[in-house]
C-alpha cells in the first residue's frame, strides 16, 4: 500500500438496491470489476469519472477527486474512458477524435503516432469514423482516451457490443494493453473468461456490494494450493470465477458472511 | 422597388442571425433542464406560432411605443421610441419568428443526447468548450434548419410588420406590405411581380432545405 493507491468509497441509491463499496487497490496492473449485470460496476466506473455523484471519497494517484467537501468535476479528473459503446465523435475524422482529449492535456507523455501504431490505428487515421466496423471503433475508442494522458483507464464493458469476430480482433491490443501501460486500468466486465485473461486483481460485485473473490495470481479463494498444481493460475481464476457468476458461493472466509 | 427587396431580405438576414444566438441558449435549456417549469418556458417560447400576429403586434407597438416602461430605460440613451423603426421591426421579427427557431434546435439538442458531452468531459473538455466543439458542430442540420425557417418566415411576416412597421419606405417598408399597398391602389401589375417572386423565392427556399438536410446527411462522415 502506497500513497498513490486508488481509494474508492461510495454510498448512495442507484435504482432498486443501495450501492455501498469501498476498496484500495495498487495503482498498477489491470483490477477487473467483476459481476452480473446491473451490480452496480458502471455506475462506480462513473463515480470515479465524475459523470455521477454519490456520497464517499476517490482519491487517484494521491489526488483527492471527491471527498466530504469536494468533487472534482469530470473535465478535471485525468481518466481515460471507454464506453460500452464507442461513443466516438461522428463530425471528427478518426485522427479528429484521437487528437480531441490530446489537444486539451498537458504535457503528453503518449504521442498520436505511438498509440496509432500499438493499436494498428494508421491506416484508419483519414477516414471518417461512421463507416468503421465495431472492432475498429473500440479501437479508436480505446486510443482516444489514452491520448487524455490519464492517470488511470476505466474500460466500460469494452467488449460487450462487439460480435465474436469483433471480440477476438480486439483481444490482443488489450492484452499487450495490460502487458505494456504503466497507469492503472479498472475493467468492467460481466465475462469470466475476460476477466480472467488480463486481469491482476478482482473484485467481485453483486447487488451493489463488494464480495470476496478469487485472485488471479493466487489460489483460488481457499482451495488448498497444492490441489490446483499444474494449472495455470489464470485458469485457476477464469473456472473459480466462472462458478461464482453461475451463482455458486465462494469458498473461504467470506463464504459465511455472503450467506447471511 | 428594389430598396424595398433589399430592406426586407437586411430585415430577414438581421433577424436571422440575432435569433439563432439568442435562440441556442433558450434550446439547449429546455433540451437538458429537468425543471418542472421547462414545458411552461416551452410554451411561452411557442407562443407566436398560435397568436395572432396583430395581438402581437399589438403588445410590441405599447411596449416598443413612446409611453412605456421598457422605454423608459433608453431615455438616458436618447431613445423615445422604437415603433415605427427598423430596430423595432428587427425585435418585433425575433420574437415572431422565436418559435421556429428555437424548435428545430431543441430537437437537434435532444437528438444529441447525454453521450457525447460525456466523452468530451472524461476528454478534459469543460463544459462550454464541449458545446462548442462537441453539441454545435453535431447539431449543425438543426442550425441550417433554424436560419433557414427563420429567414423565410420573416420575409413572409405582415401581421407584426404593419403593427409596428408603419411602411415608411426605406425604413421599414417590407415586401409584403408593399405588395398589400400596390393590390390598394389597383397596380396589378407590380403586384404581380413582388407576388411572384416571392412565391419562387419560397420554392427556393424550400428546395434549398431539403436538399441540404440529403446532403448533411450523406456528408456525415
Amino acid at each position: 500500500m502506497t500513497a498513490l493507491d486508488i481509494e474508492v468509497e461510495l454510498t448512495g441509491r442507484v435504482g432498486r438496491f443501495r450501492l455501498e463499496v469501498g476498496f484500495r487497490v495498487p495503482a498498477t496492473g489491470v483490477t477487473a470489476l467483476f459481476g452480473p449485470s446491473g451490480a452496480g460496476k458502471t455506475t462506480v466506473l462513473r463515480c470515479i469519472a465524475g459523470l455521477e455523484r454519490l456520497e464517499g471519497r476517490v482519491v487517484v494517484g494521491g489526488q483527492v477527486w471527491q471527498d466530504a467537501g469536494r468533487f472534482r468535476p469530470p473535465h478535471q479528473r485525468a481518466v481515460g474512458y471507454v464506453f460500452q459503446e464507442p461513443s466516438l465523435f461522428e463530425h471528427l475524422s478518426v485522427r479528429g477524435n484521437l487528437e480531441f482529449g490530446l489537444k486539451r492535456s498537458g504535457s503528453p507523455r503518449l504521442g498520436l503516432a505511438d498509440v496509432a501504431a500499438f493499436l494498428g490505428l494508421d491506416p484508419l487515421l483519414g477516414r471518417g469514423v461512421r463507416k468503421l466496423s465495431g472492432g475498429e471503433r473500440q479501437r479508436v475508442a480505446i486510443g482516444r482516451a489514452l491520448l487524455a494522458q490519464p492517470e488511470i483507464l476505466l474500460l466500460d464493458e469494452p467488449l460487450a457490443g462487439l460480435d465474436g469476430e469483433a471480440r477476438s480482433e480486439i483481444l490482443p491490443y488489450l492484452e499487450r494493453l495490460h502487458r505494456r501501460l504503466e497507469i492503472p486500468v479498472l475493467y468492467v466486465s460481466h465475462d469470466a473468461r475476460e476477466v480472467a485473461a488480463f486481469s491482476d486483481r478482482v473484485l467481485l460485485m453483486r447487488e451493489g456490494r463488494i464480495q470476496p473473490a478469487p485472485q488471479p495470481g493466487s489460489a483460488a479463494g481457499g482451495v488448498a494450493p497444492d490441489a490446483l498444481d499444474g494449472l495455470a493460475p489464470q485458469r485457476i481464476a477464469g473456472l473459480a470465477l466462472a462458478a461464482l457468476a453461475a451463482g455458486l458461493e465462494p469458498v473461504g472466509p467470506g463464504s459465511a458472511k455472503s450467506k447471511a | 422597388m428594389l430598396d424595398v427587396v433589399r430592406l426586407t431580405a437586411e430585415l430577414a438576414g438581421l433577424t436571422t442571425v440575432l435569433l439563432l444566438i439568442l435562440a441556442t441558449p433558450i434550446a439547449w435549456w429546455l433540451a437538458r433542464s429537468r425543471r418542472w417549469w421547462r414545458e411552461p418556458i416551452a410554451a411561452i417560447a411557442a407562443l407566436p406560432v398560435v397568436l395572432p400576429p396583430t395581438v402581437l403586434g399589438f403588445y410590441l407597438l405599447i411596449a416598443l411605443g413612446p409611453a412605456s416602461p421598457l422605454m423608459a430605460l433608453l431615455h438616458p440613451f436618447g431613445i423615445r421610441t422604437l415603433a415605427f423603426t427598423f430596430t423595432g421591426l428587427v425585435i418585433g421579427s425575433m420574437i415572431y419568428s422565436l418559435p421556429f427557431a428555437v424548435q428545430p434546435l431543441r430537437a437537434a439538442f435532444e437528438a444529441l443526447g447525454e453521450r457525447p458531452l460525456e466523452a468530451a468531459a472524461t476528454l478534459r473538455a469543460a463544459p462550454l468548450d464541449a458545446f462548442l466543439s462537441v453539441a454545435l458542430p453535431q447539431a449543425r442540420r438543426g442550425f441550417v434548419a433554424a436560419a433557414i425557417l427563420v429567414f423565410a418566415h420573416t420575409v413572409g411576416e405582415f401581421g407584426v410588420v404593419l403593427m409596428i412597421g408603419g411602411s415608411i419606405p426605406g425604413k421599414t417598408q417590407v415586401l409584403s406590405i408593399k405588395i398589400y399597398e400596390l393590390v390598394e391602389s389597383l397596380q396589378y401589375g407590380q403586384a404581380h411581380l413582388l407576388a411572384g417572386g416571392l412565391v419562387l423565392f419560397a420554392f427556393l427556399v424550400m428546395l434549398a432545405m431539403l436538399l441540404i438536410e440529403r446532403r448533411a446527411w450523406r456528408l456525415q462522415p
